[in-house]
């Protein structure tokens, strides 16, 4: 099968070849250099180890608040639930009108329009996840039709879902025609490709995957769903920002990082913003290229804006719950 | 805006420094018999931290003659016995160890990562592990009933000033020896401090002595009559003096000297990883180290995507206050050090080899030297065949596993060697092919008390840490 990548922008046509079939793509993915997972553990564990305070601390809070995609991905969602998330999104601390509000509001597609609806034009975004997530388990047309869905709802970015099981069958190129054919159905809306690491097990296999995606198209990658057993962790988040780098450093093409699951603290969302720092420099660190998939994170990270702010710590009946 | 890190200065609040300090013999703190001191500074600052006293001949016959007062009860106890204290010293130790890893990085001039995070955690390891060698000598390969010498003289350097001592003291307590330590002239205090840990932990007098000087006091310890032992370790020519001067006598020596360790990056490695084991083989604690991985031997078919990563990443090294908890490249240890680096620095881009480093800036007192990196080096450069013990790497090339072996081997050391590969049946054969006492795989610059550390050829002989390190301080 032929596939060619020219509607890509041109320094990617350097890399059409490698997605000509699916054993040259095999060949490009299994010639990435492997990942050493202990030495990648300890290089994240290391970085977490910076110790932010102060003004560092203040700009690392406001800047974090600012990358969250305020999730809710329940069953149990309705209009009321997305509403009162929104004006959250828009307003996180009533007390502080200088709180920057989050990034984007994340919800099922069958919300999104509700979300584009409450958050109107305050410049918070409507995510919405897409194609049968989240197991990804649907044939093509529906997961487009899902997609199509959410981006006539209104939502300005779609994060999908790959088909974890065709990767670990090997099916590399049927991963990669998927997420091309998602990404023409998403329009203008930017596409966040959800890998899955906690299915996809290795190390190694998270580097193609990331690999994968980008030379699909995808604009940001992340991590998971938030729905199994491992999700966002600072190693596999470090392996996908040295994928970005790498990539645009190959390409000139820049890739968002989107960690998702489990991240709760601000503690740990500094650990994040540092790894960004450190990894990827400047030029990541805004809302357009890193974001944190997170929901109860934002009330902690507003806790310790109020503390450092007022000297006092209030604790949780300060801060409002959506 | 950037993200810039606010400082971070860990408090030295925490450690009390006197103004003077005098020899810890027999138990007691005592000034040297002929009065003399000399100061020692912080190398970050060139803050004179403390004075100390200057051993002379008399006060190291003073030191020895305790220790061997000593021996008898001590070497008498049961293993058990000795084990306890042994524990004791290792808790006190874990509880005062953000005192002493403060103080550590004040007289060392080393990031308060690096104090706080290895060394004061392998120092108490080092205790703990030996600790439960005491009472099992019987079961170590070494006789039924192994003896312990006697009289250790025990020589220290400055690099890692209290992990050298737990890697000196703690086998030579376990097996039954006690000892004069001499630690370096330009980092006494941390050894002065663990003189109060002993106090504390209620370990009888005489059994461990510290004896603080220059060059004269060592050679002193190590020529007295009545050591029975003498463990050395530092710079290959004093390790040479060492064995010229215990020459003849019934004395044993082990000796850990200097290093020229080569780090090899095959075509196949896992590239991120490999760049922070270069980083960490070479500037961890500046380069400061015995085992450095001071050559960076890396296939000619990747030489330019590792060299590129490297660089980018030395990039971000944060150099500056090794009291700040984000300093990852602290200060040089002390002026002599700093001119020896800048000297072979200098020589190296004589003789041709380019030399880069990140753009880094260096504090205007104290004494410091940037991230440094030299390309286009070949054997026969002099900074390819010297130890420069600084934060300076040689790269080179190779093209197949063969050369990379030759290359690697061929030098006078053979303390360490590292090998980046995702095949693991490569590092197999290659580990068995290099000269070197350690071999690190996908990893650098790793120690733990469980693993025997030493050298072929001009690094030295005898091993230290696990059961091989039981060995130097038994009579077998």
């Amino acid at each position: 099968m032929l596939l060619c990548v020219t509607s890509q922008s041109p320094p990617l046509t350097a890399l059409a070849d490698v997605t000509a079939s699916d054993a040259a793509l095999r060949r490009f993915l299994h010639g990435l250099p492997g990942v050493d997972g202990v030495g990648l553990e300890a290089r994240a564990a290391s970085l977490g180890t910076r110790s932010v305070k102060t003004t560092a601390k203040a700009y690392a809070i406001d800047l974090a608040i600012s990358m969250i995609d305020l999730t809710t991905l329940e069953g149990a969602d309705t209009p009321g639930k997305v509403r009162s998330l929104s004006a959250k999104g828009m307003t996180p601390d009533p007390t502080d009108r200088g709180t920057p509000s989050v990034a984007a509001i994340c919800v099922y597609p069958d919300m999104a329009a509700v979300a584009k609806e409450a958050l109107g034009t305050s410049g918070v975004r409507v995510a919405s996840v897409a194609t049968a997530f989240p197991a990804g388990r649907a044939a093509l047309p529906v997961k487009l039709a899902d997609t199509r869905d959410a981006v006539a709802a209104g939502a300005d970015e779609i994060d999908m879902v790959i088909d974890r099981g065709a990767f670990l069958s090997g099916r590399y190129l049927e991963v990669f025609e998927e997420i091309r054919a998602v990404k023409e159905v998403c329009g203008t809306a930017r596409l966040k490709v959800i890998f899955e690491t906690g299915e996809l097990s290795t190390y190694d296999n998270i580097r193609r995957v990331s690999w994968l995606a980008m030379l699909a198209g995808a604009d940001f990658v992340k991590t998971s769903t938030g729905k199994v057993a491992v999700n966002a962790t600072p190693a596999n988040t470090l392996l996908l920002m040295e994928a970005v780098r790498d990539f645009r450093a190959a390409t000139g093409v820049q890739v968002g990082v989107k960690p998702a699951g489990g991240i709760r603290t601000t503690k740990d969302a500094i650990k994040y913003l540092v790894m960004v720092n450190e990894t990827l420099g400047d030029d990541w660190l805004s809302n357009e290229w890193f974001r944190f998939g997170a929901s109860s994170l934002l009330n902690d990270l507003l806790m310790q804006r109020q503390k450092l702010r007022t000297g006092r710590y209030s604790g949780p009946d300060y801060v409002t719950v959506d | 805006m950037g993200f810039d890190y606010a400082p971070a200065p860990e408090s030295r609040a925490i450690v009390d420094i006197a103004p003077s300090y005098g020899l810890f013999i027999d138990g007691e703190f005592r000034e040297a018999a002929d009065g003399k001191v000399f100061k020692t500074v912080a190398p970050a600052t060139e803050e004179v931290l403390s004075e100390v006293a200057q051993a002379g001949e008399e006060d190291v016959d003073a030191a020895v003659a305790a220790a061997r007062r000593a021996f008898a009860s001590w070497s008498a106890l049961p293993g058990a016995e000795r084990g306890k204290y042994l524990f004791r010293i290792a808790r006190v130790l874990q509880e005062r160890s953000r005192e002493l890893a403060v103080l550590e990085t004040l007289d060392n001039g080393k990031p308060i990562k690096e104090t706080r995070d290895v060394d004061l955690p392998q120092v108490a390891a080092h205790f703990f592990y030996y600790a439960g060698w005491a009472d099992k000598l019987a079961h170590a390969g070494y006789g039924p009933s192994p003896r312990p010498l006697g009289v250790a003289g025990q020589v220290i350097p400055w690099n890692f000033p209290l992990l050298m001592l737990a890697w000196k003291i703690a086998p030579a307590l376990a097996t039954g020896n006690t000892v004069v330590l001499k630690p370096a002239e330009t980092t006494p205090l941390s050894a002065l401090f663990f003189a109060d840990v002993c106090r504390r932990a209620g370990l009888p007098k005489g059994v461990v002595n510290i004896v603080t000087g220059d060059g004269r006091t060592g050679a002193a310890l190590v020529a007295h009559p009545d050591v029975n032992k003498v463990a050395f370790t530092g710079s290959t020519g004093v390790g040479k003096q060492i064995a010229r001067t215990v020459a003849g006598t019934s004395k044993k020596l082990t000796l850990e000297l200097g290093g020229k360790g080569a780090n090899i990056v095959f075509d196949d490695a896992p590239v991120d990883q490999a760049v922070e084991g270069i980083v960490n083989g070479i500037f961890f604690n500046q380069g400061q180290v015995c085992c450095a991985g001071s050559r960076l031997l890396v296939q000619e078919s990747v030489r330019d995507e590792v060299l590129d990563a490297l660089k980018r990443r030395l990039g971000t090294l944060r150099l500056g206050d090794p009291l700040d908890k984000n300093t990852d490249i602290g200060a040089i240890n002390s002026a002599e050090q700093l001119a020896r680096i800048t000297a072979l620095a200098e020589t190296g881009e004589a003789e041709g080899a380019e030399r880069w480093s990140p753009a880094c800036e260096l504090p205007s007192s104290g004494y410091w030297f940037a991230p440094t990196l030299f390309t286009g080096v070949s054997q026969a450069h002099t900074i390819a065949r010297d130890e420069i013990f600084g934060p300076v790497l040689s790269v080179l090339t190779f093209r197949t596993p063969d050369e990379a072996v030759a290359k690697a081997n061929n030098t006078p050391y053979g303390l360490s060697a590292g090998i980046w590969t995702e095949k693991g049946s490569r590092i197999l054969a290659m580990a068995s092919k290099l000269r070197a006492g350690v071999v690190w795989a996908n990893t650098f610059n790793k120690f733990d008390p469980t693993s025997p550390f030493g050298g072929y050829k001009e690094s030295g002989f005898g091993r230290e840490g696990g059961r091989h390190g039981l060995e130097a301080y038994l009579d077998v």
